[in-house]
C-alpha cells in the first residue's frame, strides 16, 4: 500500500527536475529495507503520472540489497533479512551501509535538438 | 529531439523531510516537545492515551493531534479529558492517505494551540507501514503493538520498530487467554532493532502504564526548552 504515497513522492521529485520537458523514463534506487513490492509501485505510478509530463514514462527499479557493518567487529554482510545482530560477535552496534535508499536516481528526458543553453 | 539522462540522486522523501523540519523549527520555536505515536489499527493507542492522560502529568500541558482517514471516534473520546484536540482528516483533501505526512500537520499548525501546550502528540493513522515513512516534525516516535497482534510482527514491519525509540507492547492483560508467547515477540523484536526500550502495558487496567509516563516526562524535559 506504501507504494502509492512513494509512487507520487517520485513523479513530484521527477517533475521538479524535469521542467517542462517530457520525461521518457524515471530511474528509482529502492533498498531491499524499504519493501518496495515493484509491481505494485509500477502500477501506481502508471496512475499518479497520467495528465503529467511524465505519462507513459517507464519506471527503471534498482533494488539495491541490505549490507550491514558491525562497529564492535568491523565485519560486513548481508544479512537473513531483517537481522540487525553481528553473526559473529552478536554485537548490537550495527550500521546500516545499504538497503535504506528510496532515491530518484535520473530521468531520461527529450530535449530539442539545438536548444542546447550550456547548462550541462 | 533526443533523449538524454538527467542524473538526480535525490531521496524521494526529500520534500517532505524538508516541510518536517519546517514544523520541527515552528514547534521549537514554542518549546512544544513532539511524540509521534504509531501502531497497526486496534492497538490501543487512544486507550492508551486516555489512560495516561486521565490525571494531569506533573504541570505539563498536553495537547493531541488526532489523525484519522475520517470521522472523529477517537477525538470524542480524547475530549472527554478536557485537553486540547485537534482532528486531521486524511480523507478531505488529502486523498485519503492511510498515513500522516509532514504537509498534513503543517496544514493543521493553524489550528492547534501551541502557546498554550508543552507536549503535542500525535496520534498517526492506524497503519504499519507507511507512518513510519513520513516524518512529521516531531522529536520522538513510539509505537503501540498488541499481544493481539501476533509475534512475527517486528518481523514483518521492521522499518516501523527500528525507526522508534520505544516499543510500548499493548494489553499485556490478555497473555493468559492467548498462544502468544513474550518470550519470542521479545526475541523478534531484538533482532530488528536490539535494545530498543519495551514497556509492557495494559491500557485498559493501567498496569505498567506508569512506565509510559516516566518515560514522557523525561522526553519533555530532554526536549521542550524553547529555542
Amino acid at each position: 500500500m506504501h507504494e502509492l504515497s512513494i509512487a507520487t513522492a517520485v513523479l513530484n521529485t521527477a517533475l521538479r527536475h524535469a521542467g517542462d520537458r517530457p520525461v521518457t523514463a524515471v530511474g528509482v534506487r529502492a533498498g531491499r529495507f524499504r519493501q518496495v513490492v515493484p509491481e505494485s509501485l509500477r502500477f501506481y505510478f502508471e496512475v499518479v503520472a497520467r495528465d503529467t509530463p511524465l505519462e507513459g514514462a517507464r519506471l527503471e527499479l534498482i533494488e539495491v540489497p541490505v549490507r550491514l557493518l558491525c562497529r564492535a567487529c568491523r565485519g560486513e554482510w548481508e544479512p537473513d533479512w531483517p537481522l540487525f545482530r553481528c553473526p559473529d560477535c552478536a554485537s548490537a552496534n550495527v550500521s546500516v551501509l545499504a538497503g535504506e535508499e528510496l532515491e530518484v536516481e535520473y530521468i531520461e528526458v527529450e530535449e530539442k535538438e539545438a536548444t542546447c543553453t550550456g547548462a550541462r | 529531439m533526443h533523449r538524454s539522462k538527467v542524473r538526480i540522486v535525490e531521496d524521494a522523501l526529500d520534500a517532505n523531510n524538508t516541510i518536517a523540519r519546517a514544523n520541527r523549527a515552528d514547534f521549537d520555536c514554542h518549546g512544544v516537545t513532539v511524540l509521534n505515536l504509531m501502531s497497526a489499527p486496534g492497538a490501543g493507542k487512544t486507550t492508551l492515551l486516555e489512560r495516561l492522560l486521565a490525571e494531569p502529568l506533573e504541570g505539563i500541558r498536553v495537547g493531541v493531534l488526532e489523525g484519522d482517514v475520517q470521522g472523529s471516534y477517537d477525538s470524542d473520546r480524547l475530549a472527554a479529558l478536557h485537553i486540547p484536540v485537534t482532528q486531521l482528516n486524511t480523507d478531505p483533501g488529502f486523498g485519503a492517505e492511510c498515513h500522516l505526512d509532514a504537509n498534513m500537520v503543517r496544514s493543521a499548525l493553524p489550528s492547534l494551540p501551541l502557546a498554550e501546550i508543552d507536549l503535542l502528540v500525535v496520534e498517526n493513522v492506524g497503519n504499519l507501514v507507511c507512518p513510519a515513512e513520513f516524518r512529521v516534525g516531531e522529536d520522538a516516535r513510539v509505537m503501540v503493538c498488541a499481544v493481539t497482534e501476533g509475534e512475527d510482527k517486528p518481523l514483518k514491519y521492521p522499518l516501523m520498530f527500528r525507526t522508534c525509540e520505544v516499543v510500548v507492547i499493548n494489553k499485556i492483560d490478555l497473555l493468559d487467554h492467548l498462544d502468544f508467547e513474550l518470550d519470542r515477540f521479545l526475541y523478534n523484536l531484538d533482532a530488528v532493532h536490539p535494545g530498543v526500550e519495551q514497556m509492557l502495558v495494559s491500557a485498559r487496567t493501567g498496569e505498567g502504564v506508569e512506565q509510559v509516563r516516566d518515560w514522557l516526562l523525561r522526553l519533555t524535559a530532554r526536549t521542550g526548552v524553547p529555542a
